[in-house]
């Protein structure tokens, strides 16, 4: 019978010829890693069931990403739990504050999540690495503590929608772009339970960085899933990186979906998403001229070098707004290094922006860049909900790096060409 | 088993950052967190709310983060049952993983109002309002979730399968 590609990921690893959608499988996990706030009680329930080992210590990560570098005693305590478990089980994938980053930049910047896996990481984006062709999830703690111990996990397998897009983009439009189109298309339930499978001329021609973005923010739409059909760019990425060996799967051309949605994307401007849900989608030129008070420019969503790379072509030459902070977050140490390398850091901070270490910090209210009652930011990050980056009372507006990037330099929200014409 | 306890409504959407919100997060303690539960959505909650009360809200409850100090904070504050529309997935495997009894109703959601006195049959997923004498049918439990329940949660289910299942698993080719 055919199938989808999440349905063959899923079956392979249940060691079963074929599986249905809602049906309950037990399948082997290739890789699970949790952080400092979700590790923390996944290691408390691993010690209570009493485990004395873990399933493959090549096969789990912890990284601190969320409130490092530490930002009060109690998330010291919770980190150095990590460190701890790390040096007991002898763990080669703990990420210390030096060699860490982001965790859904980190892991596929370094080959750890790959294409074909089932991955479990106890942090909701984890459906990131379905840009590469893995059914990659997010668990809570609990969840991530059995699978650490067993290398096994429970899932109802997913129906799927496929969501084809066709033409070419416009000039800063990007991965970001088309999935806040496709959560203000279908709603922050619109995918709930789902596999989000993004496919079409559009995105045949995606780089990487943008399909990343892409399966970042299916959780946003509420699916388990969002997950793209590995092809050249793909193998581009992954060969010089895989720790492990890969597999490509493909669905099938008659495989069973539950919706098929079919856009044209060839005229979209850069989307923003409104305070304070992210299916509050509108074209930035319809929201132009409001005013902000901080830019965070980074995140799982959007701190890889492509990123800073569009912000920073935005910044050259130019200064931040009085009255405006922007706050660059290079998502690993890599691409830290890289936008050194470039100059990139360099443009950011003559523009009077500033450069923080990797960390998770400002996008979920955590430190770095917490926002005042009434205070607005727009945030290339992935959730805009009621106090998401600091006080009840502010608001967070979501988009590309580029139209942040002008957001910074204009003290307003605005599309990039508004600042380069 | 019977639940039964008066109700907080809350509506569509309720996302994990109002249930608790991350600057909560330094910590795994169930009473800390409870003391900010639905903070961001209702200040006063954590104050007012009693022991075996009900949440009912509408879609999605739940959305948002993977935190399981979500269902940690809502029991540890003395919640008894949520019944909403429907569930935003993690929060659902989260819930039954930390033995939070959870109920979609469509029906409940849309009728049942913060005052309101309900008696729920877990078993059975029927309803009764007391107070405006109506009764809804929740969506049944899955088999395997119901098994979950029964062994009293994700991990005490997984101690059962270790000692059985550990070995085979050791020996596969991975």
């Amino acid at each position: 019978m055919p199938k989808t590609i999440s349905e063959k990921i899923l079956a392979d690893h249940a060691g079963r010829p074929e599986v249905f959608p809602e049906e309950l499988v037990e399948v082997r996990v290739d890789f699970a890693f949790g952080n400092d706030i979700t590790a923390p009680l996944a290691i408390e329930a691993f010690r209570r069931a009493g485990a004395k080992k873990v399933f493959d210590r090549e096969r789990i990560s912890l990284i601190p990403d969320h409130f490092i570098p530490n930002k009060d005693i109690a998330s010291a305590i919770q980190a150095r739990m990590l460190a701890e478990f790390a040096k007991e089980f002898d763990l080669p994938y703990y990420f210390e504050v030096g060699r860490m980053g982001v965790e859904h930049a980190l892991l596929p910047e370094q080959g750890l999540v790959l294409p074909g896996d089932v991955v479990v990481g106890a942090d909701s984006h984890t459906c990131t690495y379905g840009a590469l062709g893995a059914f990659a999830t997010g668990v809570g703690s609990t969840d991530l503590a059995a699978a650490m111990i067993t290398g096994r996990i429970w899932f109802k397998a997913p129906p799927s929608i496929k969501f084809i897009y066709k033409g070419k983009l416009r000039p800063w439009v990007g991965g970001k772009d088309l999935i806040l189109y496709t959560i203000g298309r279908i709603g922050v339930e619109g995918a709930r339970y789902r596999a989000m499978e993004f496919a079409g001329e559009t995105i045949d021609s995606l780089p990487m960085a943008d399909r990343l973005s892409m399966c970042n923010m299916a959780i946003e739409a509420g699916a388990k899933v969002g997950i793209i059909t590995p092809d050249s760019i793909t193998e581009a990425y992954v060969s010089a990186r895989a720790k492990r060996p890969y597999k490509f799967y493909n669905s099938d051309p008659e495989a069973v979906y539950e919706a098929v949605y079919e856009w044209d994307m060839s005229d979209i401007e850069p989307m923003v998403a409104l305070p304070h849900s992210p299916q509050n989608v509108k074209q930035v030129t319809e929201i132009a001229e409001t005013p902000i008070d901080q830019v965070v420019i980074g995140s799982c969503t959007n701190g890889r070098l492509e990123d800073l790379r569009l912000a920073a072509s935005v910044m050259k030459g130019r200064k931040v707004a009085r009255g405006v902070r922007c706050i660059v977050i290079p998502a690993t140490q890599r691409v830290y290094l890289e936008a050194m390398e470039e100059g990139l850091l360099e443009t950011f901070i003559e523009a009077e922006a500033v450069v923080s270490t990797p960390t998770c910090g400002p996008c979920l209210g955590g430190h770095m860049g917490i926002l005042a009652p009434g205070e607005s930011a727009v945030a290339t990050t992935n959730r805009n909900f009621v106090g998401r980056m600091g006080h009840v009372e502010s608001k967070v507006y979501l988009s590309n790096p580029a139209v942040a990037a002008a957001s910074a330099i204009l003290g307003h929200i605005a599309h990039p060409r508004e600042v380069l014409n | 088993m019977k639940i039964r306890g008066k109700t907080w409504k809350f509506g569509n959407d309720i996302d994990t950052d109002a249930i608790i919100p991350a600057r909560y997060l330094n910590t795994t303690d169930p009473g800390e967190l409870a003391a900010h539960c639905m903070e961001d959505a209702d200040p006063q909650f954590a104050s007012r709310v009693g022991r075996g009360d009900i949440i009912a809200a509408g879609k999605n409850f739940g959305c948002g983060s993977s935190r399981e100090h979500a269902p940690i904070a809502i029991k540890a504050a003395g919640i008894s049952c949520v019944v909403a529309h429907s569930f935003a997935r993690i929060f659902y495997r989260n819930a039954f993983n930390m033995g939070l009894p959870i109920l979609e109703c469509p029906e409940g959601a849309e009728r049942i109002l913060t005052g309101d006195e309900l008696e729920i049959d877990l078993d059975s997923g029927v309803i009764e309002n007391r107070t405006r004498n109506e009764t809804y049918l929740a969506q049944a439990i899955a088999p395997f979730m119901q098994k979950l329940l029964r062994a009293g949660g994700l991990m005490e289910y997984v101690r059962e399968q270790m000692a059985e299942q550990m070995a085979a698993w050791k020996t596969e080719d991975r």
